[in-house]
C-alpha cells in the first residue's frame, strides 16, 4: 500500500479556516432576534440572598427578563437530575435553585435585554442584599476535617499501598522528608465560555463551548426535561479548554433556561472575571518520605496528599497512585484525603493529579539522589520499574529507557556537574534537573460514521470535539489511510449531537477511542467495495479473490498485478451504488486491559538560570523525550508536548489563582494578574518522540499526547532550581521571593 | 459598564470647558486604563471628553533646552523617538519595559500619569476598597498584598502606583504642564502624585478639571551611565514588583550627580534627593551603591505578602547602579 497519511507531519485541516477566521466558534454564532444573556455573580462566600432589586435593570426599555431564584420554578427539584457524566460524587450546583450561596461568584442573576450593552449595564442595576455566614477556603486551616477519598468519579481509583513502608523507612540507611505545596490554578483557555440556545417548534438547538456535545445533551434533557432527541447540541470549534470544557459550565444552563422561557434565541457568555467561578486545579498539600539502601536502591515510598474540594461535591484525581507504579520499591504507603471548603468544585484540569503527584515525587526522588550522593538520572534508571507494582502487570510497551537515554544525550546531562551551585555565569547561576513523567493510555468506547459517495469522497463523523488538538486533521489522516484515499478526498466531522456517540475530548484518550471507530467504519467500507469488486460483473476483479485487492490513492488494483485496477468511483458507477454509508463502534480490548497496563512516559530534563541576587529564575532549556506509542502526526503531536512544557513552565514559576480567605474569593481573576509565560519567559523547547511499538495497547498503537507533555516539567525545573541555588523550593510556583528565602511567612523551604 | 454621555473635543479651551460643564466627567486618552475600569464598574464616568483630536501630540524643544512631551504623543512614539532615546536614554529604556507593544501604541504619555494602581481589590467591586470608595476599609492590608507598597504607606492604603515611565520621569526632574479652569500652571513631577495618607482617593494633585497638556524634560547629563531594571514575575507583560531608575554622571570613578527612583515600591516613584545628594563626590562602586539603598529604604514596612520587597528593593537599586555603571551595556 502506497498511501500513507499516519505518522506523517500533515498540517491542519482547519488551519485555514482557523486564521482566516471562517471557522466558527460558539460565540460567533447569530441568529435573527437574539437576545443577550449577562450573568450578576454573587460577591459572598457563604449565606443567604435576602433581596434581590430588578427594578432598576427591568425598567430599562430592551431589558426582557432579569432570571433570578425567585422567579425560575419548575425544574427538577432532585439535584441528580443535574449530574453531568463527569460529575464527581456529591450534589451538583443547581443555578438560580435557591437563595443559599455556597460560593464566590456564584451566578445570582441573568439578565437578558435586546444588545449585549445593555444587558452588561442592566446587571450593574441589580442590587442583591445577602446574610452572610461563617466560611473557610483555607486547606491548611482545615487540615483536621480530612475525609479518605470516595470513589465514583469517572477514571478514580482509589490508591493502593503494599509491603511494610513505615519499617523500611525507619531501618532505611538514607532517607527524605518533605512536604510540597500547589497552589490553585484556573484553565484560561484564549476562547471565553459562551453558549447561544435556540428553541424552536418543540427542539432545542444549542452551540456551545464544550469537550463533550453528549454530556450537554445529556445534562440538559435531564435538567429541563426535554428528550435527548429534541436537544441538539453543536459545537464544531472550540478555542481551548484544557478540562475547563469537560462538564456543562452555568451559562448554558442559563441560555437554555431563557431560551425556553422568553422563546427567543439566547446568547449567553462568561466575561474572563467569570471564568474563575465555576472549578479549578484544587490547591494540595503533599507529603513525601523516601528511603534507600547505600546502593541506592529505593526501600520505601510513603505519599500522602490533601487536596480540597467543595462542600457539596467530592472532586478526586490521581495523585499519589503514581507513587506506586512510577519506580520500582517493595514498600509504599498512599494515602489521599479530601478536605471540604467553601468554595466551587475543583474540575480536571490538563494532566489532572500526575501533573501534581509527579512534582513531588520526582523532586522528592531528586532529594534522595543528593543524600545518596548519586546523579539523579543514574538512581532514577537503578529503581526502573520494569513492570507495574501496582498491579502486578507488565506494561503493554515502556520505553521509558530509551526517553532517558535519548533526552540525556541531546540535552548533554553527562556534563553535569553534581553539586548544587557549580556552574554559574557571572551572576546567573545554572542548574539542570531532571524528572519523569507517566499517564494512562486510555480507550473508551467510540462510533462513527462513515458516507462515501459517488464522486469519491468521503465524509466520516463522529460527535466528538477538537479543542485545538489535532483531532480533525488525525481522523482525517486515519481515514485516508484506512481507506486508501487523497487525504484531499475526505472531510472529518465533530462536535454534534446528530452525529454517532463519542466519549468526553479528555485524557489523551480521543486518538485512540475515536481514531479506532474511525479505522474501523472505514474498513466497514473497505470491505463493501471488496466485495462489490468481486461481485460485480464487469469488474476487472470479477470472481476473484478479494484478499488480493488493495486500495491506493482512491484506485483498487490486485497486489500481484498493478494493471489490473479500477477507480472507486468507477467501481460505484458499474456497480450501480450511489453512496455507501456504515456506522461502527470500537472499544478497548477487555482481555488486553486485564492483563496489562497502559502507560505513556516522559523524561524531561531542564536547564535553568537564576539571577543569583535577584532570585529571578528564567528556564533556557527544556528536553522532553516521549514515548507514547504510534505518533499519528508529528506536527501536530510536538505542538501538544510544546504547549505542555510551556504549562509546565508556566506551573512552575507563575501560575497561581491567588484567593483572599477574607472573602473565600479568587482575587487574580484576569490575565494582566493572572500569570502565564509570555514569549519572552520561553526559550528553546526540544521535544523527541521515541520509537514505540505496541501492538496492545489499540488497533492503531497510540498512546495520546494531551497531557504527557506536562507532568515532569515542574519536578524538571524545581530539580534544576536545587541544582543552581541549593534551594529547595517545595511550594508551587517557585517565584523570586521563594527563591531568595527571604519571604518571611514562608518556611516550606530549606537551605542546603 | 454605565451608560455615560461623550463629546469629542477639538482645542485644549473645549476640552477644559466640556469637563467643566459635565459632573463626574472624565477625559479620555488612549484609554487603555479607563475603559477597563469602567467595564468594571470601578470607574463610572457620566460623560466623557475625548481628547484624541487635541493639538498634543508633539515632541518639541523647549526653551530650557530640553524636550517637551506632548500629552497626546503615545507611549510607543515617545520611547522610539530618536532625540528622546538620545537625549533621554533612561525614559525611552523605562517605557519599554512597560506593558506591551499593542498597548504602548495606545497608551498616552498623559494618560500615563494617572493610571490607576493595580490592586486586586481596587478592581473588584465585591471587595472592600478606601480607593475607590472612600471609608469602606482597606482588604489589602491583611489580604493577598504581594504587590503592594513598603514605603509611604498608610493604614488606609498601602497601593502602588504601577507606572514605569513616571519612575523616570521622576528620576529626570519633569514637570507636568496643566491647564484648568483657572489658568495654567506647572507642577514639578515630584508634587503630582500623593501618598495616600487618608485621603487614598486621590492618586494626585491634579483637579479633575484640569488637563495635562505636555511634561517638560530638563537638559540632562544622564545620557550614557543610565539603567532602569524592572523586576516582575515575568520576562514581559507584568507590572514591576521593584523597578529601580538608575543615572549616573561621572568623572573617573567619582558621582558627579546621581539619580535613584523606584517604582512598584510606594503610591508615587519614591525618590530621596537628599540621599542622592549625599554620594555626591564618593566613589561608584558596590559598597556605596549598597549605602545609598540602606537609606533608600530606611521606613519601609512589610504586610506579609511583600515584605520580602524591602530587601529586593536594595539589591535592586545595586544591581541597578552597577548596570549603570557598566554604560548600560547589556541594556
Ligand atoms: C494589561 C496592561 C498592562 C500594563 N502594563 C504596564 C506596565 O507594565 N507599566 C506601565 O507603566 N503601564 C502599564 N500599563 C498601563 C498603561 O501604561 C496605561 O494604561 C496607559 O499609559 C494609560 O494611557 P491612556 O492614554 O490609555 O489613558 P486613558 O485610559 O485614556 O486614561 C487614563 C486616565 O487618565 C486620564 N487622562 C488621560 N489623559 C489625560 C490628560 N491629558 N490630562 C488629564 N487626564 C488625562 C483619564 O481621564 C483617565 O482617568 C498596562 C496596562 C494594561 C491594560
Ligand atoms: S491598598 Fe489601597 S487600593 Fe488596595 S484595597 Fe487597600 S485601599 Fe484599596
Amino acid at each position: 500500500m502506497k498511501t500513507q497519511y499516519i505518522g506523517k507531519p500533515v498540517s491542519r485541516v482547519d488551519g485555514l479556516a482557523k486564521v482566516t477566521g471562517s471557522a466558527k466558534y460558539s460565540a460567533d454564532f447569530k441568529v435573527e432576534g437574539m437576545l443577550y444573556g449577562y450573568i450578576v455573580s454573587g460577591s459572598i462566600a457563604k449565606g443567604r440572598i435576602i433581596s434581590i432589586d430588578t427594578s432598576g435593570a427591568m425598567s430599562l426599555k430592551g431589558v426582557l427578563q432579569v432570571f433570578t431564584h425567585e422567579n425560575v420554578s419548575g425544574l427538577p427539584w432532585f439535584s441528580i437530575k443535574y449530574k453531568d457524566m463527569d460529575a464527581p460524587t456529591g450534589s451538583p450546583f443547581r443555578p438560580l435553585h435557591d437563595d443559599k450561596i455556597i460560593y464566590s461568584g456564584q451566578p445570582v442573576a441573568l439578565v437578558v435585554a435586546e444588545t449585549f450593552e445593555l444587558a452588561r449595564y442592566a446587571a450593574s442595576l441589580v442590587h442583591v442584599s445577602y446574610q452572610e455566614e461563617d466560611f473557610t477556603t483555607d486547606l491548611v486551616k482545615n487540615m483536621d476535617q480530612s475525609y479518605k477519598a470516595p470513589v465514583g468519579k469517572l477514571g478514580y481509583v482509589s490508591p493502593k499501598s503494599r509491603g511494610n513502608a513505615d519499617e523500611a523507612f525507619d531501618q532505611a540507611a538514607f532517607k527524605m522528608s518533605g512536604s510540597y505545596q500547589h497552589g490553585a490554578e484556573h484553565h484560561n483557555p484564549m476562547e471565553l465560555f459562551s453558549t447561544t440556545a435556540i428553541w424552536e417548534n418543540g427542539k432545542l438547538t444549542v452551540y456551545d463551548k464544550t469537550q463533550g456535545v453528549s454530556n450537554c445533551q445529556f445534562y440538559i434533557g435531564n435538567v429541563f426535561g426535554l428528550a435527548y432527541k429534541d436537544v441538539r447540541i453543536i459545537s464544531p470549534y472550540v478555542g481551548g479548554a484544557f478540562g475547563s470544557g469537560l462538564r456543562p459550565q452555568y451559562q448554558l444552563f442559563m441560555a437554555v433556561l431563557a431560551a425556553l422561557e422568553l422563546k427567543r434565541p439566547v446568547k449567553v457568555g462568561l466575561t474572563r472575571q467569570q471564568m474563575f467561578t465555576f472549578g479549578h486545579r484544587p490547591v494540595t498539600l503533599q507529603q513525601l518520605q523516601l528511603s534507600a539502601s547505600t546502593d541506592g536502591s529505593l526501600e520505601s515510598i510513603k505519599h500522602e496528599a490533601f487536596s480540597e474540594t467543595s462542600r457539596f461535591e467530592n472532586y478526586t484525581e490521581i495523585i499519589v497512585n503514581w507513587s506506586g507504579t512510577m519506580y520500582n520499591c517493595d514498600n509504599v504507603k498512599l494515602k489521599y484525603e479530601l478536605v471540604g471548603l467553601d468554595m466551587y468544585t475543583p474540575v480536571d484540569m490538563r494532566a489532572p493529579g500526575a501533573v501534581t503527584g509527579a512534582h513531588a515525587i520526582e523532586s522528592a526522588m531528586d532529594e534522595l539522589a543528593y543524600e545518596l550522593k548519586m546523579d539523579p538520572l543514574i538512581f532514577r534508571l537503578k529503581n526502573y520499574a520494569d513492570e507495574d507494582q501496582t498491579e502486578e502487570k507488565p506494561f503493554s510497551s515502556k520505553e521509558l529507557i530509551a526517553c532517558y537515554r535519548e533526552g540525556a544525550e541531546k540535552f548533554g546531562w553527562t556534563k553535569r556537574s553534581i553539586g548544587p551551585r557549580s556552574m554559574r555565569e557571572g551572576n546567573q547561576l545554572i542548574g539542570w534537573g531532571v524528572a519523569t513523567a507517566a499517564w494512562d493510555a486510555f480507550q473508551a468506547p467510540a462510533r462513527a460514521k462513515a458516507l462515501l459517495s459517488i464522486d469519491g469522497k468521503l465524509i466520516v463523523s463522529s460527535g466528538t470535539s477538537d479543542i485545538g488538538t489535532g483531532t480533525y486533521t488525525i481522523m482525517t489522516q486515519i481515514a485516508a489511510e484506512s481507506l486508501g484515499l487523497k487525504i484531499e478526498d475526505v472531510t472529518f466531522k465533530l462536535g454534534d449531537t446528530n452525529m454517532p456517540l463519542a466519549p468526553l475530548e479528555g485524557g489523551s484518550w480521543t486518538a485512540a477511542s475515536v481514531g479506532a471507530a474511525v479505522k474501523g467504519v472505514c474498513e466497514d467500507v473497505k470491505k463493501k467495495l471488496k466485495k462489490m469488486a468481486v461481485k460485480t460483473k464487469t469488474s476487472p476483479f470479477y470472481d476473484t479473490s478479494s484478499k488480493d485487492i488493495v486500495f491506493d490513492s482512491g484506485i483498487i488494483s490486485d497486489v500481484n498485478d498493478s494493471s489490473k485496477s479500477i477507480s472507486i468511483v468507477d467501481l460505484m458507477r458499474i456497480a450501480g451504488v450511489n453512496s455507501i454509508e456504515e456506522t461502527s463502534t470500537s472499544g478497548p480490548n477487555p482481555i488486553n486491559k486485564m492483563k496489562y497496563t497502559f502507560n505513556s512516559h516522559a523524561a524531561v530534563f531542564a536547564e535553568v538560570k537564576v539571577d543569583e541576587d535577584l532570585g529571578i529564575v528564567r528556564v533556557t532549556r527544556v528536553v522532553c523525550a516521549v514515548a507514547a506509542g504510534k505518533i499519528l502526526n508529528p506536527k501536530t503531536a510536538r505542538s501538544q508536548i510544546l504547549g505542555g512544557v510551556v504549562w509546565g513552565i508556566s506551573k512552575a514559576l507563575e501560575e497561581e489563582s491567588k484567593m483572599d480567605h477574607q472573602y473565600g474569593r479568587f482575587m487574580n481573576h484576569n490575565l494582566s494578574e493572572y500569570h502565564v509565560p509570555v514569549n519572552k519567559d520561553i526559550n528553546d523547547i526540544e521535544v523527541i518522540f521515541v520509537e514505540e511499538k505496541d501492538d496492545i495497547v489499540n488497533p492503531l498503537g497510540v498512546k495520546g499526547v494531551g497531557e504527557i507533555g506536562i507532568i515532569g516539567v515542574a519536578g524538571a525545573i524545581a530539580n534544576a532550581v536545587f541544582h543552581a541555588t541549593g534551594v529547595r523550593v517545595r511550594n508551587l510556583p517557585i517565584t523570586m521571593d521563594k527563591v531568595l528565602q527571604i519571604a518571611e511567612d514562608d518556611k516550606n523551604q530549606v537551605a542546603v | 459598564m454605565n451608560s455615560f454621555s461623550y463629546n469629542k473635543a477639538h482645542d485644549v479651551a473645549e476640552a477644559v470647558a466640556d469637563i467643566q460643564e459635565h459632573e463626574g466627567a472624565r477625559f479620555i486618552a488612549g484609554g487603555t486604563n479607563l475603559l477597563d475600569l469602567m467595564k468594571e464598574n470601578v470607574m463610572k464616568p457620566a460623560h466623557l471628553t475625548d481628547i484624541n483630536r487635541l493639538d498634543l501630540a508633539d515632541i518639541k524643544e523647549n526653551e530650557e533646552g530640553g524636550l517637551t512631551l506632548g500629552a497626546l504623543v503615545t507611549n510607543a512614539d515617545t520611547a522610539w523617538n530618536e532625540r528622546v532615546e538620545q537625549r533621554y536614554p533612561l525614559l525611552s529604556k523605562a517605557i519599554l519595559a512597560g506593558a506591551s507593544p499593542q498597548l504602548r501604541n495606545m497608551a498616552t504619555n498623559g494618560g500615563n500619569l494617572f493610571q490607576r494602581t493595580r490592586c486586586y481589590y481596587f478592581y473588584d467591586t465585591a471587595t472592600a476598597c478606601n480607593k475607590r470608595e472612600p471609608g469602606s476599609g482597606c482588604s489589602a492590608i491583611n489580604g493577598i498584598n504581594r504587590i503592594h507598597a513598603i514605603l509611604g504607606t498608610s493604614e488606609h492604603c498601602i497601593a502602588t502606583h504601577p507606572s514605569d515611565m513616571c519612575v523616570a520621569l521622576a528620576a529626570l526632574d519633569a514637570k507636568v504642564n496643566v491647564t484648568g479652569p483657572n489658568g495654567d500652571r506647572t507642577v514639578e513631577f515630584g508634587d503630582f502624585h500623593r501618598l495616600p495618607g487618608n485621603t487614598p482617593h486621590l492618586d494626585n494633585n491634579i483637579s479633575q478639571g484640569e488637563l495635562v497638556t505636555s511634561i517638560d524634560l530638563p537638559p540632562s547629563n544622564f545620557t550614557k551611565n543610565v539603567f532602569y531594571l524592572k523586576v516582575r514575575d515575568r520576562q514581559s507583560y507584568a507590572f514591576a514588583l521593584v523597578s529601580v531608575a538608575a543615572a549616573l554622571d561621572l568623572e573617573g570613578d567619582v558621582i558627579k550627580d546621581i539619580r535613584v527612583a523606584m517604582g512598584g515600591v510606594a503610591h508615587k516613584p519614591w525618590r530621596r534627593r537628599e540621599v542622592e545628594e549625599s554620594y555626591i563626590g564618593k566613589v561608584a562602586s558596590t559598597e556605596n551603591f549598597r549605602a545609598l539603598a540602606e537609606t533608600m529604604l530606611t521606613g519601609a514596612v512589610g504586610f506579609g505578602g511583600n515584605t520580602f520587597k524591602i530587601e529586593l528593593a536594595k539589591r535592586a537599586i545595586v544591581r541597578a547602579l552597577n548596570e549603570a555603571l557598566k554604560s548600560g551595556e547589556n541594556l
